[in-house]
């Protein structure tokens, strides 16, 4: 995306910062549950609440997690990383610090592939992806003097992903928590849920004048919960930030919150002081040392990942490498298409149907193929008789659509309703015939040169048969028979 | 029975063992002796119905011949380490009246082994001091009086734990040691101090001071003593990441009273300007007794021992003022109100902490701020390193190092006091040992001109607690150290 501003045209400059809560039982150093909605303050260890002479224990089940997502994206994974603390007080943050990893982060140096319109791709740098434990949380409309700690959350853990400042557009920034969110679901390390908060990001935004290379004073977004209102808020705030230069202003580096009623991000209101963490190697962990042998059997018990996929659905189904994505976009999407291709002449068909009828049903319904009304069984049924002739892919609509409302199979649904398709030549001659005396004017004009009639004779044939012909005889017959 | 309390650790283990006297006695003559020693503050809480409670259920196992290492023994527990149900202070306002849900490891074990508590002893506040003079409780005193008779400090920060032990008011006790807070006081107070190798005892449920220095250990009335605590006392333990997983030796069985053909170092480094004539004398006393039962001295170098106080007052505070940081009045402990979280913060802790405490917090907090990291933590940190490299290189030439516990005496209550730094001069023998992660042991060796005790130490390799203590008993056969407090 351009801004074309007053004075020139500008580009963006986006980082992403994006907070993954790792899917685990246990916190990264307690053993309490990590399980989401629980009541307040159930959830809690002598550990998470910070009791004296309490001592962390790394979790050995989030730190595989965290190596299988940076295998995930393609990084390099530290054998030694460190865990420093960042100090800083808050009544959810029970020890005074968070425990967090600074210096030396356990993943370093990947790459996301980006699925853009049109099928094109582009690749962004990922700097990082270190491990943390999340805070408390705090609770200030329930009570007109106080405040409620709830701890449940204190000490879960969480994977920072930190991009490259090589984002450039809104639908980039889109597209990269998209891959991001597939990947992760992919390996099951998140369960990427933005609105439960269990995935979220905070966008760095700057502007420049187009041509230049320099990075403009940045604004970071914090408090947005979607992938939509991430898009939305790059690009309010880019667009702010032009007017504000255009209009003799300099942008001031903050920290900024989406306001979703409004549309607008708007500065967090000025922290009394400045934070300065005072990071350092937290001494009561060791480094954190992996063995090569371990991060190699994580390495070689890694699933197909949605790229690997989409070569291979392009590759082995033959589909446009933008149909691939989309059906890559989720596990269970591409698991359902391939359940649906099995075996099939002609997999495009199927790749069709997935996602132009089933997708748009779905879509309709806000469901989506793990609760999908149609299986995926049933609707290879449908394609079979589809491909056997049984049926014209225009009834096959209609018995899709019954398909969806009612669970039946498709089957039983063109028996019932006697939507077999005729492919008598008889039957076929004789609904010809009947249209061709009936129209013997149009014949003429027809035999007369105007052949474009022939799809309306197509169409009286098809409304003479109840849209039962088989369309291909319908053509073949006909065109002899008009021919004369 | 009064004599009981006169006899060590390993006689009264014997005794009960051998039903001369039940646990419940042992108990009864403990709790007594702690009720006639109260002027010396030791204690900040007295438990003595647990204590009988604990020793109802010794003498039930006694009986029975299942008596386990420390069966009906009665100690003393520093009041750092955190102890289930019985009020756990780090001798501070801001834990005043915390009682923990939870047993540390290191009592845990004590307990398993049959021990029974006391209560709970005195110390500097947050374990930060070498007089015992920053206690939110009051200053313990030492048992030992000076000619002119005033009161004197017991060392720090265990001294509640030395002056107990010292006074016979427990049969032993645990101590920390992050710059010498167990070796000092043992020293200050004749008595045995041995600060283990860094990671042979758990730090789960103790108050934590600066993690990566903290280590448990016993304070005992001698060496043999000594080895019997810390072999109940040690042990890896998965919920301290940074404890190590090494079997636990008989460390009794250590001490054969054999240390031919061992080589001693003398760190020329440790002959401090100013150190007085008492003390360089005694450590040549030492030097003859070992060389006179077989060991061999050899004059090593520890070419940075002169930077290892300014190292340990940077990498302690910082790491202290992080730990203590969950003390912030949100959930236990003391809380002052204020009109918004940030005053809370602010009166809770002004109110809760003492000045060295403050102190300690606002170094800390100093050396890790933006634009003074690199220059003072980080700097402190490569210095321990090369502390740590000196040590290693020693390990080339002997086998054990042998210099002062302390560079003086105990001294007067308010000596020192005006001064911080020439109070933190009081750990400089001791915290290169804490900074390098080694075990060291305060051995009382002989008596001041003013008829003090006076401690030698003795430095070992990492995790050789038993030549240490083998080397500690002959140190203290020669010494024969029977000089008494207030005799």
């Amino acid at each position: 995306m351009i801004i074309e501003g007053k004075t020139g045209n500008w580009e963006l400059v986006i980082g992403l910062e994006v907070h993954a809560q790792v899917v685990s039982n246990a916190k990264l150093f307690s053993g309490s549950s990590a399980a989401f909605g629980a009541e307040p303050n159930t959830q809690v260890s002598f550990v998470d609440a910070a009791f004296p002479g309490m001592l962390p224990v790394i979790n050995a089940f989030c730190v595989e997690q965290a190596i299988k997502t940076g295998l995930g994206i393609e990084a390099t994974i530290n054998e030694v990383s460190v865990f420093d603390r960042k100090n800083y007080f808050y009544a959810d943050l029970p020890q005074g610090y968070q425990i967090s990893q600074f210096t030396r982060p356990i993943v370093s140096g990947g790459r996301l592939v980006l699925d853009l319109p049109g099928g094109k791709t582009r690749e962004i740098g990922v700097t990082r992806l270190h491990m943390e434990q999340d805070a408390g949380k705090s609770i200030h409309d329930q009570h007109p003097s106080k405040s409620y700690i709830d701890l449940n959350r204190s000490g879960v853990c969480l994977m920072e992903i930190v991009s490259e400042p090589e984002i450039r557009t809104p639908e980039e920034a889109g597209a990269y928590l998209k891959k991001l969110r597939a990947i992760l679901r992919y390996l099951g390390t998140c369960d990427g849920n933005m609105e439960e908060g269990s995935m979220r990001c905070d966008a760095n935004v700057s502007v420049r004048r187009v041509g230049t290379t320099e990075f403009g004073t940045r604004c970071e977004i914090k408090n947005v919960n979607s992938i939509r209102y991430v898009m939305q808020a790059i690009e309010y705030e880019a667009t702010r930030q032009v007017e504000l230069i255009e209009d003799g202003g300099t942008v001031k580096q903050e920290t900024r919150l989406w306001d979703v009623s409004k549309g607008v991000t708007r500065s967090m209101r000025s922290k009394e002081h400045a934070h300065d963490y005072r990071y350092f190697p937290d001494p009561d962990l060791l480094p954190l040392v992996l063995d090569p042998k371990e991060i190699a059997r994580i390495k070689a018990e890694m699933p197909e990942l949605p790229d690997a996929k989409k070569a291979r659905f392009v590759d082995q189904y033959k589909l446009t490498p933008y149909d691939a994505s989309v059906l890559v976009a989720e596990k269970e999407q591409a698991a359902f298409f391939e359940e649906v291709a099995k075996g099939r002449k002609d997999p495009k068909l199927a790749a069709n149907w997935v996602i132009v009828e089933l997708f748009g049903a779905l879509n309709k319904q806000g469901k989506d193929v793990t609760n999908s009304p149609v299986s995926a069984k049933a609707l290879a049924g449908l394609l079979d008789l589809i491909e056997n002739d049984t049926i014209s892919g225009r009834i096959a609509k209609d018995v899709f659509q019954i398909m969806v409302e009612t669970g039946k199979d498709a089957a039983s649904i063109v028996e019932e309703k006697g939507l077999k398709q005729v492919t008598d030549t008889g039957a076929i001659d004789a609904a010809i015939a009947k249209v061709m005396a009936e129209n013997e004017a149009k014949v003429a004009e027809y035999r007369a040169g105007k052949v474009t009639l022939f799809g309306w004779f197509v169409g009286q044939v098809m409304k003479g048969t109840g849209g039962k012909a088989n369309p291909a005889k319908v053509n073949e017959i006909l065109k002899a028979k008009l021919a004369g | 029975m009064a004599g009981i309390v006169e006899l060590t650790l390993a006689q009264l283990r014997d005794g009960l063992r051998a039903k001369k006297f039940s646990a419940v006695e042992v108990a009864d003559a403990y709790i007594g002796a702690v009720e006639k020693a109260r002027d010396l503050n030791a204690f900040i809480v007295e438990t003595p119905d647990l204590a009988r409670e604990q020793a109802k259920a010794a003498d039930a196992r006694l009986a029975k011949g299942e008596g386990r290492d420390l069966e009906g023994v009665p100690l003393g527990i520093k009041d750092l380490f955190c102890t289930k149900g019985v009020q756990t202070t780090a001798a501070s306002k801001i834990l005043k009246g915390y009682v923990p849900q939870y047993e540390s490891t290191v009592t845990s074990n004590l307990f398993g082994a049959g021990a029974t508590m006391l209560g709970k002893l005195n110390l500097d506040e947050f374990a930060m001091g070498s007089a015992n003079i920053t206690s939110h409780f009051g200053n313990v005193k030492n048992p030992w009086k000076r000619k002119d008779g005033k009161d004197l400090v017991p060392g720090g920060s265990s001294g509640g734990s030395a002056a107990a032990v010292a006074a016979r008011i427990v049969a032993g006790a645990t101590g920390t040691d992050t710059g010498g807070s167990i070796r000092q006081p043992a020293s200050l107070t004749g008595i045995v101090g041995l600060k283990p190798t860094y990671g042979r005892c758990s730090r789960w449920g103790i108050v934590a001071f600066a993690s990566s220095l903290d280590q448990a250990g016993p304070m005992a009335r001698d060496v043999r003593d000594a080895a019997i605590l810390l072999k109940a006392m040690a042990g890896h333990d998965p919920k301290d990441s940074t404890s190590v997983p090494r079997p636990v030796p008989d460390y009794e069985k250590a001490l054969t009273g054999n240390v031919k053909g061992l080589r001693f170092g003398i760190p020329k480094e440790y002959r401090i300007d100013g150190m007085p004539a008492e003390i360089e004398k005694l450590w040549q006393q030492g030097i003859e007794w070992l060389k006179a039962a077989g060991a061999t001295p050899v004059e090593i170098s520890l070419p940075h021992t002169k930077y290892a106080l300014p190292t340990y007052y940077i990498i302690a505070p910082a790491e202290a003022s992080s730990n203590l940081a969950r003390y912030d009045g949100v959930r236990y402990g003391l809380r002052v109100p204020g009109s918004s979280l940030d005053e809370m913060y602010e009166n809770t802790r002004a109110e809760g902490f003492g000045a060295e405490v403050r102190r300690r917090i606002l170094i800390g907090t100093y050396v890790l701020s933006a634009g003074y990291y690199d220059a003072y933590y980080l700097k402190a940190q490569k210095v321990r390193t090369l502390i740590f490299q000196d040590f290693q290189k020693a390990w080339e030439q002997c086998d054990v190092i042998l210099t002062p516990a302390t560079p003086s005496a105990a001294f007067a209550i308010g000596e020192n006091q005006d001064d911080p730094l020439s109070m933190y001069l009081q750990d400089v023998f001791t915290v290169p040992v804490n900074l390098a992660g080694l075990p060291g042991l305060s051995v009382p060796a002989g008596l001041s001109a003013e008829g003090l005790p006076l401690g030698l130490q003795l430095i070992g390799k990492p995790f050789d607690e038993e030549t240490l203590l083998r080397v500690g008993g002959v140190v203290e056969t020669a010494a024969n150290f029977t000089a008494r407090p207030g005799a």
